[in-house]
């Protein structure tokens, strides 16, 4: 007994590796970001405000900012408009199709981001695969403009990132208790009543937690925003790139970088308040 | 309508050759049953017999694949679960955790468009009638399983279902607690008039609480009749088997001259049987006596089997004597246990008779009794 009691009180050695990997690789490199963007110049000489007040001040960084926090709401929304039905329907299929389809949710995760985003920009281009069929079936005359634009880059984003949607809805919907929607529409309600008032309510925390995940992985998603949306789309990771190693102004990219992860995580704490409201009615 | 004053006359049921198939299995076989207006049926049988299975053609979930529901005599087999006006308290209940007790009884009267000043006074209303106004603002997971459950009738009967179906709804309670629901259960369908099935694999409960049995096997109903009668008459030897315990002993018809036979057991004494299927003379059967309905003697006389004392069980207001007779054949016995009077000893010789002329039931052994249904075997 008292040996296992003390090896019991010895057990939080065991995450001692994993503090250690954290230490050094995340919170140390974290610290250094935040020191030098109180920096004034790259030669690190004072310690001043001054990156913050240019980039408050700078109604041009200001509006990347703006169009990469609205850039990941509209992926998020998009996924979550196709998403949910998708995780839905995935729940009512036999097994089998139910597999196959979960596995085409999550193909994108299994290739290469820089393989899917060329494949997308061929899928994109004026002669590609969705202009010519558009034309084909004769909706449009002239090809739509859809790579290099911001709509373009939220399909793809919207595309990549549906597994972290499809995910945690269909995780909470199968938890939804079968017999629910029996009684509701035994109580007279339709179908599209139980929906509304029964399933979505008791799936909001799987719809948090998944526009969550959409959302921080489509602000930061570095590789799909700078190739589908081109030279004229800056958004924050490449503006803040650009900064570091083109312009060579680190104290500035730590700034940014800095008022980027707030803003970030302002949003995500955001949701997460709704979750929280939305979960403490019943959890 | 005043909370305790019985509705608006309750509706009939009527299940016209109900099948239903799951593949190639057999689940619901060939079923009529006609239930009044007001009426509560249990349907009793072991588990995977088809009951939820009925419940859920009623209800309209499931379409069944062969024959028909009618409501009133008008048949609704085109009509969907929210438009049947089936009512269900399930196993679990089934209260949306999401809203309060109060949104979950005033749920089906705004899926019904009632308006808002007549949903208060009914969900107020409601929840008098299950002595539960006090915690109209509770979440289900604030609730106890009995409270649970009156909410979950409470929500069903709001919006006066044409039939309620209750599917197994005292599972979930502790034996106390499921006396008290079935108490209030039955005072709430009596209240409101509603025609009702209740699933239950609890004989006591189905004895205690319906107006009459359908005793399920392997898809089809056995038996449909009040509790006394299913008790005291059952019409197979599955329904005299699974309602009460019985004794059922091997023997050869010697006589038979229809609703009468002379069955001669193992042991070469001869019994006195109603014969519940006529039997020709030689065949094997098998009769079935309840222990209380057996007699215990001191002398040898007509129809008494000689048999050994083995075990002894004073069971409060009843002995039950285990014994065997001549040819091995275990039988139990039970007899009142009056104050004073001793009780046998393990090893005494007695005789055993029916306690009347009607105790005695012959049956056909189960395998060969034409038509029974499940293709599968039940758990
Ligand atoms: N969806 C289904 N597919 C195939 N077989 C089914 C299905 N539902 C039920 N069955 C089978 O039909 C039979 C009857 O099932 P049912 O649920 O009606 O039993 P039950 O009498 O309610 O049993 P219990 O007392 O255990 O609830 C069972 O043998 C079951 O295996
Ligand atoms: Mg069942």
């Amino acid at each position: 007994m008292a040996a296992r009691a003390a090896a019991g009180g010895r057990e939080w050695r065991l995450a001692l590796p994993l503090a250690a990997f954290f230490l050094a690789f995340f919170v140390a490199p974290l610290g250094v970001l935040v020191a030098w963007s109180f920096y004034d110049s790259a030669e690190l000489r004072a310690l001043t405000l001054a990156q913050y007040a240019r980039f408050l001040g700078d109604r041009f960084t200001l509006g990347i900012l703006w169009d990469t926090l609205t850039l990941g709401a509209k992926a998020t929304l998009v996924c979550l408009v196709f998403g949910y039905p998708l995780a839905w329907l995935a729940l009512r299929l036999p097994p089998r199709w139910q597999a196959a389809l979960v596995f085409l949710v999550i193909l994108p995760i299994l290739t290469s981001v820089v393989v899917r985003t060329f494949a997308w920009i061929v899928m994109l281009g004026s002669q590609g695969v969705i202009n010519q069929a558009l034309a084909a079936i004769g909706l449009v005359d002239r090809p739509l403009r859809l790579l290099y634009t911001e709509v373009g880059v939220v399909m793809v984003l919207a595309q990549v990132q549906m597994p972290l949607m499809v995910l945690p809805i269909m995780a909470t919907l199968a938890r939804v208790d079968p017999n629910l929607s029996d009684a509701s529409s035994s109580l007279g309600a339709g179908a599209w009543r139980t929906f509304w008032k029964v399933t979505v309510p008791l799936s909001l925390p799987g719809v948090v937690a998944g526009c969550i995940l959409v959302y921080a992985a489509c602000v930061t998603a570095f590789v799909t925003q700078t190739l589908i949306g081109g030279a004229r789309l800056i958004y924050m990771p490449l503006y803040i790139y650009q900064q570091a190693t083109g312009a060579n102004n680190w104290p500035f990219a730590a700034a940014m970088s800095v008022v980027f992860m707030i803003a970030v995580l302002a949003v995500v704490y955001l949701l997460n308040l709704v979750g929280r409201a939305a979960r403490g009615a019943y959890a | 309508m005043p909370p305790g004053a019985p509705a608006a006359m309750g509706h009939s049921l009527k299940l016209e050759a109900i099948t239903h198939r799951f593949g190639e299995f057999v689940a619901v076989r060939d079923i009529d049953l006609d239930i009044a207006a007001g009426e509560l049926v249990a349907l009793l049988g072991p588990s995977g017999c088809g009951k939820s299975t009925l419940l859920r053609i009623v209800s309209g979930f499931l379409a069944q694949s062969a024959g028909r529901v009618l409501f009133d005599g008008e048949p609704v087999d085109h009509l969907p679960p929210n438009r049947r006006g089936v009512g269900i308290v399930f196993q679990n209940y089934a209260l949306f955790p999401h809203m309060t007790v109060a949104e979950n009884v005033a749920y089906g009267l705004h899926a019904r468009g009632t308006p808002r000043q007549a949903v208060r006074a009914r969900v107020d209303e409601m929840l008098e009638l299950v002595h539960m106004s006090a915690l109209a603002d509770r979440l289900p997971r604030q609730l106890s399983g009995g409270q649970q459950q009156r909410i979950a009738l409470a929500r069903c009967l709001a919006v006066q279902p044409k039939i309620l179906l209750l599917d197994e709804p005292f599972g979930a309670l502790d034996k106390n607690l499921r006396l008290d629901m079935q108490i209030e259960v039955k005072r709430l369908q009596r209240a409101s008039g509603v025609t009702a099935i209740m699933v239950t694999h609890d004989q006591e409960e189905a004895l205690s609480m319906a107006d009459r049995i359908a005793v399920m096997n392997h898809g089809v109903i056995e038996q449909v009749s009040p509790p006394t009668e299913v008790y005291d008459r059952p019409s197979s030897l599955f329904v005299s088997q699974f309602v009460g315990t019985t004794n059922v002993l091997p023997g050869r018809v010697a006589t038979c001259d229809g609703a009468r036979a002379d069955v001669t057991l193992a042991d070469g004494t001869r019994i006195a049987c109603e014969a519940t299927v006529r039997a020709a003379v030689g065949e094997d059967v098998l009769v079935s006596v309840r222990p209380e309905r057996l007699a215990l003697r001191g002398a040898p006389g007509d129809g008494a089997i000689p048999a050994t004392v083995k075990v002894v069980l004073p069971l409060g207001p009843v002995v039950v004597y285990e014994a065997e007779t001549q040819a091995g054949q275990p039988m139990k016995i039970s007899a009142p246990r009056e104050g004073g009077a001793r009780l046998l000893e393990p090893g005494a010789r007695v005789y055993v008779a029916p306690a009347a002329p009607d105790a005695a039931r012959l049956f056909r052994p189960a395998a060969s009794r034409a038509g029974s249904s499940g293709t599968r075997a039940a758990s």
